[in-house]
């Protein structure tokens, strides 16, 4: 039983259907980090996939950067309760990068220099459904927000959209990632409100 | 200069809700480095969907707290030991009326 | 396990046009050492919740200074709307590492940045309160004389407890050190001390770095940071 305090309003709630249950509109762009930031060189930079059957596909930044990208405009929750709408990236779509991949896995762990983990099912990863994000309404992508490349994957919640992506790894099992082996949900679906792992 | 994280210190009221000694006191061997020190000078990252201290040696995690509305859950793995101070010496860590812990 | 109290609010005292102290009656308050620090749920009618951290200020009740961070969620209904007979709920004392018994022998040195003063006021008051001789030295780093907090009770003597500010961006007239950031000169010299640091937490590394520079062993250093921003 909570004792409410008069008077306190606290941060404004947002009225929009575009919100997700338990999701208030964000007006900045909070900076959330389970660690220091990494800052990488883009010539030491590379993205890799890597199958289960043991094969690699990399990619340097100029490699990366050279293929077509996409500009979503997307809206992003995250678990902490804040979302934001309509906002613009540019990155590569994983449909691009999939291309000439061959797996029957699925399962996908992503990681990211500093050592932040995260799983989704391959198939949230396709189909227009996610992006390897190098820059946020017009400008390159900080490191503060991820930068140089972040995973987006808007329709989960944004812990699953990891900052200073590395590389993905498929495999035939699920492996859960940091924040899922530490009581958030395995899937993450905002619109379900699955946020922890009893949710 | 790194400048995004807290001391321990922050631990020490999520810490309180689980634990009658105050963990944030205690002493705690990395598990990555083998560093040991207080809990209380950990490097606390707040901002993030749960508490996850770091070693202030090798920036390894020591510990993740994360609480949701009916549980918490802790993960230690980082931590070869804690070494918990036990006794009366005390008093303002001490506070064992039990009561139920509010949710948010 | 520690559960959380109603407060209520009794008494609030304006330290500078920024910052305020506020007094709770908490029914059942098990008392503190000084350097604890409480948590404090704001739950508004809709059920929204927020929670903070704020060091306690004085040797005995719940006494909090906050400073107002503009355009913070909780810090400006703290200074700004709350009125005494309101309520919040409030969670400690918690924190048994950077704390100070009266019965601690070693002289100490105190720093702080800022609204770090807060926690190192409550080790001041408290060995006043205890009438322990413990040597104090108190280097109090604030950006200007609008933003000092306490200033008439720093201002009086006590016995055994030295201070000094260090103005970082403005000092008032006659104030015999320019203003500058805190510098080794500032701390120095090297005198055997259990070291207390407090305040955001750039000013924290910096001001550690001094201290382990001037010979203190980093063993005896205490600090606390603030966040990035801690409205």
């Amino acid at each position: 039983m909570s004792t409410f305090t008069r008077g306190f309003r606290g941060r404004r709630r947002g009225e929009d259907d575009r919100l997700p249950p338990g999701q208030y509109l964000a007006e900045d762009f909070p900076v959330l980090s389970a660690g220091p930031t990494p800052h990488v060189p883009l010539d030491r930079w590379e993205f890799t996939i890597d199958t289960e059957a043991g094969q690699t596909h990399r990619w340097t930044w100029r490699e990366l950067t050279a293929l077509p990208y996409e500009e979503p405009a997307v809206d992003i929750h995250c678990v902490t309760s804040w979302s934001k709408l309509g906002t613009t990236w540019r990155g590569v779509s994983l449909d691009v990068l999939f291309e000439d991949v061959e797996t029957t896995a699925d399962y996908a762990l992503v990681h990211s220099y500093g050592g932040y983990t995260t799983n989704l099912p391959l198939d949230d990863l396709l189909d227009g459904k996610a992006w390897i994000a190098y820059r946020y309404e017009g400008e390159d992508l900080t490191p503060s927000h991820g930068g140089p490349a972040r995973l987006l994957v808007p329709h989960l919640y944004f812990w699953k959209s990891a900052k200073w992506v590395r590389g993905i790894r498929l495999l035939t099992e699920d492996w859960p990632g940091f924040w899922e082996t530490a009581g958030y949900h395995n899937y993450g679906d905002p619109w379900r409100e699955q946020r922890y792992a009893d949710d | 200069m790194q400048t995004d994280h807290l001391d321990g210190n922050a631990l020490a009221g999520p810490l309180a809700e689980i634990f009658t000694a105050d963990v944030s006191a205690a002493v705690s061997r990395c598990a990555t480095c083998g560093l040991t020190g207080p809990v209380a000078a950990l490097r606390v990252y707040d901002r993030a969907p749960g508490l996850v201290a770091r070693c202030p040696g090798c920036e390894e995690v020591v510990l993740r707290l994360v609480r949701g509305p009916d549980a918490a859950w802790l993960d230690l793995r980082g931590a070869v030991s804690l070494r918990i101070p036990l006794g009366g010496a005390n008093p303002g860590a001490v506070a064992t009326d039990g009561g139920a812990a509010g949710g948010g | 396990m520690t559960r959380w109290r109603v407060a209520r609010l009794v008494k609030v005292r304006d330290e500078n046009p920024s910052a305020r102290t506020l007094v709770f009656d908490v029914p059942g308050w098990p008392g503190h050492l000084a350097g604890q620090h409480v948590d404090v749920k704001l739950t508004a009618e809709d059920g929204y919740s927020a929670r903070r951290s704020y060091s306690l200020a004085g040797p005995e009740g719940v006494e909090l200074t906050v400073q107002r961070v503009p355009d913070g969620e909780v810090s400006p209904y703290l200074t700004l709307d709350m009125e005494p007979g309101d309520e919040l709920e409030l969670r400690g004392p918690v924190g048994g590492w950077f704390v100070w018994r009266p019965d601690g022998p070693a002289p100490v040195l105190l720093v702080a940045g800022g609204a770090g003063i807060v926690p190192l006021m409550a080790m001041v008051r408290a060995r006043r309160a205890a009438g322990a001789d413990t040597p104090f030295r108190l280097v109090y780093a604030v950006r200007s004389p609008e933003r000092l907090y306490y200033a008439d009770e720093l201002a009086r003597p006590d016995p055994g407890v030295s201070v000094s500010l260090a103005y970082t961006r403005r000092a008032p007239e006659g104030h015999p050190r320019p203003p500058g950031r805190l510098t080794a000169a500032d701390l120095g010299p090297y005198g055997e001390a259990d070291c207390y640091v407090c305040g955001p937490t750039g000013f924290v590394e910096a001001a550690a770095a001094l201290l382990v520079e001037l010979g203190h062993d980093p063993a005896r250093i205490k600090t606390e940071r603030f966040g990035p921003t801690g409205d």
